[in-house]
């Protein structure tokens, strides 16, 4: 599968890149991550709760990071296996860029999974990865936007872990839902329903996310 | 004399009464005391080495009892799973069976592959300590498509086999097919895929193993066709134990369509574990584990060409098949897509040559084997193709075409150039049957009512045969079969005069306990209540080759009514002796014993009650009334008919609607009307099945099933379907005692050749299965 999608952060590129090396951050802000270790300068291991459509797993990232282009990008590449839930792998291109009202992340992913995730159908997969994907970026919009609110987030691991519901109808409404979830979301209103209609990562997310969190990790 | 519920009648499926009232008793409805319950890890990979396999935090985990891995299954000595059927190259050397075992080694070589066995005290259990397996694998590039694994520079999937080449064979007359092509006045070419099947019974397949540590004794129930076969399997290749200490039971079987005939990987892993943990195992599939690993069919990919001679006679056919075995061959894979398919390439024509050759490779999917029509199918696609191809390309009609190549109702018995030899049949009347039932005539009147609406009208024929009553010993022995396939029957009076038929044929919905009842109602004249069939159970029944192939009649059927010539034979002497007359002045018809001239007769009651209470009894002979026969046919069945299917394709949507369906087969001799057409029905859904809708897809990259849940499969419903028009015209079979055909796989085989010839007629262009809308829609807009 591939995916291909810009996302408005309302932040500076500086805090973007910034907030891309705050592992504690990149935590807060994956769906269902539950764990972040680093391994190397360049790589690191995460652990995701991801559930698609009836299967549950957690899936145990590792993740590789390289053409570190420090504050325009980088290109990460990863594995996520779940168990008897089957793996997810591959990588993206992701690039940050100024516009007007905050940094462009523009990403492109490549991953392709494996067992009972690829079993289950594109169709789950690909709704559920575009959910988490929207997710993340909320979240992350979210605490880019006000570094203040670093508080517990359990409502995002909640939000993925309990939701049923994964079809691609559903998909637009989530936006709503989770941002009425998180009423401090409000400076990011501006974008959100594109977002979420936009690409998505899912095994990206154990992979591009936690690419992403270790990404942090390194610059700090 | 026709008796009440003997041959010919409608009798209604008695088993249908716990069927459809929820009280069949299915195998996962056992459960034995003490009972464990198995779970298979599977491999996530297409193609991966196992580089280790961590089990220490799923072997502490809460209720498991122990966990195994193909080390441990190769370290009890216990052996692989085997082909049943040696097919030989044409250089003459043996076929290439890579070693299959239960759980993989260290190679993973399909999705789904069996990596370890967790037997826990709940499935939940089981479940949760699989989570905490960890494998290390290093990924392969794999190979899922059948001409890719035989081309140059593919992925190899096992070492044993170069090039991913499990054999190439060939079969018939190469050079008089040459000179066929060189004289020809016309020539047609295909190329045609045959999809690949993922089987879809309703039960899922299903194992409770148990090990009896004071006798030694093993018992196997089973999800099986055939459970004297899997207890051959088990015994004398896997090793587990010997025949006399190994009991295979089937219970009521939800369905098989083929994919219960082969031993598979988890019944033969959850036999072996039960003595290893000492207590009863149940494994059954979820339908996900279905899709990975029941066996599939077809997947064919086929090069054909036909000769004709200026006046549209066929003068020779050639066909080259590559054969997808999957990722190991299966119990008897090789021989589909030979001797169950080339053979029947010579439908039902005058063709004087006929050159096949078919090369069978191994890619990283789930085996492939039989299913519903097992290479029959294939063939009656390819050849009927062919023909309504060549009308095309003539510029005659199809049918007309087929008529004047018919071999004639006068002809039999008839030999073909590719082994076979029909035995009886009246090709001509089944094809003006059914074009009869259709009005095939009036068809152009109806396309021009649906080119007025805007929509494309089309109608298909397809004139099947197939080779059924599988099958002389001696004859598929001399081909490379590794069993005899014969069949064996026990019919056992009680005293008081009701009957108990045990029989070897497996019934998982073809309504034996109904039809094999019929038989001895009519032979015996006992009342069709008072009959019992008795299967599935190694222990009770003497011995059994199992359901397939359209077997059961033919083969299980023969053996019944020969234990019954026994019975009879037995009984005569018993009267003459109660009625004080000669044995050569007995006259029986149904049940009732009379001397010749007299007025003085007996019943089989009252013979069966004397030989049971033999106070007056002939004093060289046994008492009892119970008799065993086993019967090897003399040949093949050739059932065969014509299907005709009119359809309507709205351009706009691409969707095919079926707007009739006739079908005008010759099983034989019918002994039960209601039950054949039942069947007929269901195979031709099945067959619709796979020409509109269904069909296995990997991801060419990553080896990964895309269509593994009903999401992603689509199997046919019944809005999906037409009220179907069926008939039969029997010329009774000369090679078995009832002159029975067989009708399991009839359905199944000729509905995807008549429909996809309907489609493509009335799209004016050739497509390959399955004609989903998109494909359709395609082929509509670029006409």
């Amino acid at each position: 599968m591939e995916m291909n999608g810009e996302e408005l952060i309302n932040a500076s590129r500086s805090a973007v890149w910034k907030a891309l090396n705050d592992p504690e951050l990149l935590k807060q802000a994956i769906p269902g991550c539950q764990t972040v270790e680093r391994d190397s300068d360049t790589s690191f291991k995460a652990t995701v709760k991801i559930k698609v459509g009836p299967v549950k797993a957690t899936f145990k990232g590792q993740v590789t990071l390289s053409n570190i282009d420090e504050p325009n990008g980088y290109t990460i590449t990863g594995e996520g296996k779940g168990g008897v839930a089957g793996f997810g792998k591959g990588g993206a291109d992701i690039k940050l860029s100024d516009v007007d009202g905050g940094t462009l992340l523009s990403y492109n992913v490549k991953a392709s999974v494996g067992g009972k995730m690829a079993q289950i159908g594109s169709r789950l997969i690909d709704s559920t990865a575009k959910k988490l994907a929207g997710d993340f970026f909320t979240k992350f919009n979210e605490l880019v936007s006000d570094p203040q609110t670093e508080e517990d987030t359990p409502i995002i691991e909640d939000t993925v872990i309990n939701e049923e519901k994964a079809a691609p109808e559903e998909t637009t409404t989530t936006a709503d839902a989770v941002t009425a979830a998180a009423p401090v979301v409000e400076k990011t209103s501006e974008e959100p329903t594109s977002s979420w209609l936009k690409p998505s990562f899912l095994i990206p997310v154990a992979i591009a996310a936690v690419a992403i969190v270790y990404f942090l990790t390194k610059g700090s | 004399m026709s008796v009440e519920n003997g041959i010919g009648a409608s009798v209604r499926r008695k088993e249908d009464q716990r069927f459809i009232t929820g009280n069949g008793k299915y195998l996962d409805d056992i459960n034995k005391y003490g009972q464990t319950y198995g779970y298979f890890l599977r491999s996530p990979h297409a193609f991966a080495k196992i580089k280790s396999i961590d089990l220490d935090a799923a072997k502490a985990a809460s209720g498991v009892v122990d966990i195994f891995t193909g080390a441990d299954m190769a370290a009890d000595g216990v052996g692989g799973l085997i082909c049943g059927w040696g097919i030989k190259n044409k250089d003459g050397s043996d076929h290439i069976a890579p070693p299959h075992p239960c759980l993989a080694v260290d190679t993973v070589k399909h999705v789904g592959d069996q990596v370890a066995f967790i037997v826990a005290e709940s499935l939940e259990q089981a479940k949760d300590a699989a989570e905490l397996i960890e494998v290390d694998y290093e990924e392969l590039q794999s190979v899922t498509s059948i001409q890719k694994a035989l081309a140059n520079g593919a992925p190899q999937v096992h070492v044993e086999a170069p090039g991913n080449q499990c054999y190439d064979w060939e079969l018939g007359d190469k050079a008089a097919v040459d000179a066929a092509f060189v004289n020809a006045a016309h020539i047609t070419k295909m190329d045609l895929v045959n999809n690949r099947l993922s089987p879809n019974p309703m039960e899922p397949r299903s194992a409770l193993g148990e090990y009896d540590a004071g006798t030694g004794e093993y018992t196997l129930h089973t999800t099986s066709q055939n459970p004297h076969v899997a207890r051959l399997l088990l015994s004398a290749f896997v090793a587990i134990a010997p025949e006399n200490k190994l009991r295979v039971i089937a219970p009521d079987v939800g369905g098989g369509f083929g994919s219960k005939i082969f031993l598979y990987a988890e019944e033969t892993t959850t036999i072996w574990a039960s003595k290893k943990v000492r207590r009863p195992i149940k494994w059954t599939s979820d339908r996900s584990e279905a899709f990975l690993t029941d066996a599939h069919g077809r997947d064919h990919a086929t090069h054909a060409e036909m000769a004709f001679d200026a006046d549209n006679n066929i003068l020779g056919f050639r066909v080259s098949t590559k054969a997808n075995m999957g990722a190991y061959l299966s119990t008897f894979a090789s021989a589909v897509p030979t001797y169950l398919y080339a053979t029947l390439l010579n439908g039902q024509y005058k063709m004087p040559c006929i050159y096949a050759e078919v090369q069978a490779g191994f890619t990283n999917t789930t085996p492939v084997d039989a299913y519903r029509g097992a290479g029959r199918p294939e063939a009656t696609y390819v050849v009927e193709r062919m023909m309504e191809r060549a009308a095309r390309d003539l510029n005659v009609d199809p049918t007309e075409l087929r008529m004047q190549n018919f071999i004639q109702p006068d002809a039999y018995p008839y030999e073909t150039p590719v082994i076979m030899t029909y035995d009886s049949g009246d090709y001509p009347l089944t094809m003006r049957t059914a074009k009869g039932m259709i009005d095939y005539d009036g068809f152009e009147a109806r396309k021009a009512k649906s080119a007025a609406k805007g929509m494309l009208r089309g109608i298909g024929s397809a004139a099947f045969i197939e080779a059924c009553g599988i099958a002389p010993s001696a004859a598929v022995g001399s081909l490379g079969a590794g069993v005899g396939l014969w069949e064996s029957a026990e019919v056992r009076f009680n005293p008081t005069g009701s009957v108990t038929i045990f029989t070897g044929s497996h019934s998982h919905g073809q309504g034996h306990e109904t039809t094999f009842a019929q038989l001895i109602t009519d032979q015996l004249g006992v009342p069709f209540e008072s009959v019992e069939v008795v299967h599935g159970d190694t222990t009770k029944v003497p011995f059994g080759m199992g359901t397939y192939g359209s077997r059961s009649l033919a083969v299980g059927g023969s053996a019944i009514v020969k234990a019954a010539d026994k019975i009879i034979e037995k009984a005569k002497k018993i009267a003459a002796h109660l009625m004080e007359a000669s044995e050569d002045d007995i006259e029986h018809a149904h049940g009732v014993f009379s001397v010749a001239g007299t007025d003085k007769q007996l019943t089989i009651g009252e013979i069966a009650f004397a030989a049971y209470v033999p106070h007056n009894y002939p004093a060289d002979l046994e008492p009892g009334l119970a008799e065993n026969a086993f019967y090897d046919p003399l040949n093949f069945t050739f059932p065969a008919g014509t299907h005709i299917a009119e359809v309507e394709i709205d351009p706009e949507t691409g969707v095919v609607e079926i707007l009739e369906w006739a079908a005008a087969d010759d099983f034989g001799n019918v002994i039960n009307p209601m039950i054949v057409e039942g069947q007929v029905h269901g195979g031709v859904a099945q067959g619709i099945g796979q020409a509109l809708l269904e069909g296995v897809i990997y991801d060419e990259d990553s080896g990964q099933l895309l269509t593994g849940s009903y999401m992603d499969y689509c199997m046919p419903r019944a809005d999906d379907l037409p009220n179907f028009n069926v008939t039969t015209t029997n010329t009774p079979c000369p090679s078995n005692p009832l002159g029975v055909k067989g009708c399991g796989e009839a359905g199944a085989i000729a509905a995807p050749a008549a429909l996809m010839n309907a489609i493509t007629n009335a799209l004016g262009k050739e497509i390959d299965m399955p004609a989903t809308p998109e494909k359709v829609w395609r082929a509509a807009q670029n006409a």
